[in-house]
């Protein structure tokens, strides 16, 4: 059974005037069906107002479908009574760390999830104990949270979820605030819950370089999915890519360029290593 | 010479068991019409340091000088050097308040005491400058796309015509494309208003392509203050800072590694492609 499935999902927000009267309509998400495996690592992209945010929102039942239907783990998110089993299914981390994070001690923030959904004390130590481990940040739990780095503050947020044993992950940009090496940790985090915890893992990002070690690449464009395939697949397309107001890895980018300055190498080099072995071919053969 | 910080020193909860050094006697210069790139890791302090340049924060010790003045010279008037030197903070689109776009623009000028003539001449003209169309002036902002919510909230901040553009991050959690638009805007409020910008980044491909000279902070002080090629010649250094290389020049290092007859002082992907295709023999 998929983790995730959307069927003919639409979502609509409808603007008001002040006398509540209907002044317009934008559909954000149209007629996306989608299904995710578990332990499957999803990259989603799209420029800004593609309706990847608006998606993301519905798989933790934020937002409810206009048309369609949403399930997570089999149940659906109209169904009020499964609403808190959901949403510790399918947990989400957002772009801005300082905004999720509420504890005034580490590992007091990261037992707020678990402690909220009842967990019985002990059990709470012990998930944040292992939550906090498995995103390298357990010698900091008893810190203060402000005194951390932008890339520590998210990979402690994304403990924050962990302990409320999630199937699915759903990270919403989290990497767009951080420095490089805050996006490292952060991305090194993630491809580790998948990898070690077989977590389902959806990452939204703008930064194409995070997506080479995902499963498979959803692009999304006015609200649909525009292109799908592996990450070799979709960064064949540059010029699709580009036309959607999206990019290549840079080292991507510069291979596509050499082959239409007439160089045999073949589409899709994805990381500098592969960009050798290609060029080392052209030299000898 | 526009802006010049003289051994600048700045604590955070000066005299208390809580004290922090946030900057540590930092000197440089900026000339005007440059394009300077300011990077550094989480914390490193550049977000402290921009925030003196137009007098938010004071100094512990050492000055700022806006065009040989002491800008916290008890007589200085910051009012007047915040129509100078414009600060556009992270996520400046949190900061839009009108019930329309061309309102909000216009608020910056009108405050300066202009005429609404003349403020509403510069919200066009700010408008124009960072591509925002006709179409949407009478809009809420709130209606906009994040890509033009944080174009307009920069236009508010064009619309003062400072002298010196400072942008916190301007690019965080735009797309692709909406982030050239932005950055080939500054380039072209630079050359066409001969303004000098300083941009804070944490993309070094950024810095890279834009800016003329690049200023590294680490623990509070600058380490390194050149242009963007002599910049990245620091690799191990600049990792070690949890920063880096742009992508496409730890591409270079690697094929230089593996045995070919390429630079490494390349930090575009254009340059990239030539330096490629002339070690190929296909120059």
């Amino acid at each position: 059974m998929e983790i995730i499935k959307t069927e003919n999902l639409t979502f609509d927000y409808i603007r008001r005037d002040e006398d509540g009267n209907v002044e317009g309509i934008t559909t954000a998400v149209d007629d996306v069906s989608l299904k995710v495996k578990p332990g499957e690592f999803i990259a989603i992209l799209g420029h800004n107002g593609s309706g990847k945010s608006t998606l993301a929102k519905h798989i933790n039942a934020i937002l409810f479908p206009t048309e369609g239907t949403v399930f997570v783990d089999g149940m659906n998110t109209r169904d009020d009574e499964k609403i808190w089993e959901i949403r510790s299914t399918a947990g989400m981390v957002f772009q801005n760390p300082d905004n999720q994070i509420i504890g005034q001690v580490v590992e007091e923030d990261v037992g707020f999830g678990p402690e909220n959904m009842g967990v019985p004390t002990k059990e709470i130590w012990e998930r944040v104990e292992e939550s906090l481990k498995a995103v390298g940040m357990y010698e900091f739990r008893k810190k203060s949270p402000n005194r951390l780095s932008g890339g520590q503050k998210q990979r402690v947020s994304i403990a924050g979820v962990l302990a409320m044993h999630p199937k699915c992950i759903v990270l919403d940009e989290p990497t767009a605030m951080l420095d490089p090496i805050g996006r490292r940790e952060v991305i090194r985090a993630v491809t580790a819950l998948n990898d070690v915890e077989k977590i389902t893992v959806i990452l939204i990002t703008h930064n194409m370089d995070e997506t080479i070690g995902a499963n498979r690449i959803i692009v999304m464009d006015k609200g649909k999915i525009a292109m799908e395939g592996t990450p070799r697949e979709i960064f064949s397309r540059v010029e699709e890519l580009k036309a959607l107001r999206l990019d290549v890895p840079q080292v991507t980018n510069c291979a596509h360029e050499l082959r239409k300055r007439g160089l045999k190498i073949p589409e899709g080099i994805l990381t500098d290593k592969e960009l050798v072995e290609a060029l080392k071919h052209v030299n000898f053969g | 010479m526009s802006i010049l910080v003289n051994h600048l020193t700045y604590k955070y909860n000066p005299g208390t068991p809580m004290e922090s050094v946030a900057l540590n006697d930092v000197s440089f210069e900026i000339g005007d019409g440059e394009f300077i790139g300011l990077i550094g890791h989480t914390g490193s302090g550049k977000s402290t340091l921009v925030q003196h340049l137009n007098g938010i924060l004071k100094p512990t010790e050492g000055s700022v000088y806006y065009n040989g003045r002491d800008v916290f010279d008890g007589d200085y008037d910051l009012k007047e050097l915040r129509s100078h030197v414009g600060l556009v903070f992270q996520y400046p689109e949190h900061q839009l308040f009108e019930s329309d776009v061309f309102k909000d623009v216009c608020f910056g000028p009108l405050n300066l005491g202009l005429s609404k003539k003349e403020a509403e001449l510069r919200a066009y003209k700010a408008l124009k400058l960072v591509g925002i169309e006709d179409d949407f002036f009478y809009q809420s902002p709130f209606d906009l796309s994040g890509g033009q919510k944080r174009r307009v909230a920069i236009a508010g901040v064009l619309a003062m015509e400072p002298d010196v553009l400072v942008l916190d991050e301007p690019t965080a959690g735009l797309d692709p494309r909406g982030r050239d638009d932005l950055l080939d805007s500054l380039k072209t409020v630079q050359a066409e208003t001969g303004c000098t910008v300083v941009l804070v980044s944490h993309s070094m491909e950024d810095v890279a392509r834009y800016a003329d000279r690049i200023l590294v902070m680490n623990n509070g002080t600058i380490v390194y203050d050149d242009k963007p090629v002599s910049v990245f010649r620091h690799y191990d250094k600049l990792k070690e800072m949890g920063l880096g290389v742009p992508e496409i020049t730890g591409a270079m290092y690697r094929l230089r590694a593996a045995g070919f007859n390429v630079s490494t002082d390349v930090i575009t992907v254009d340059d990239a492609v030539n330096e490629i295709m002339a070690a190929m023999g296909h120059a």
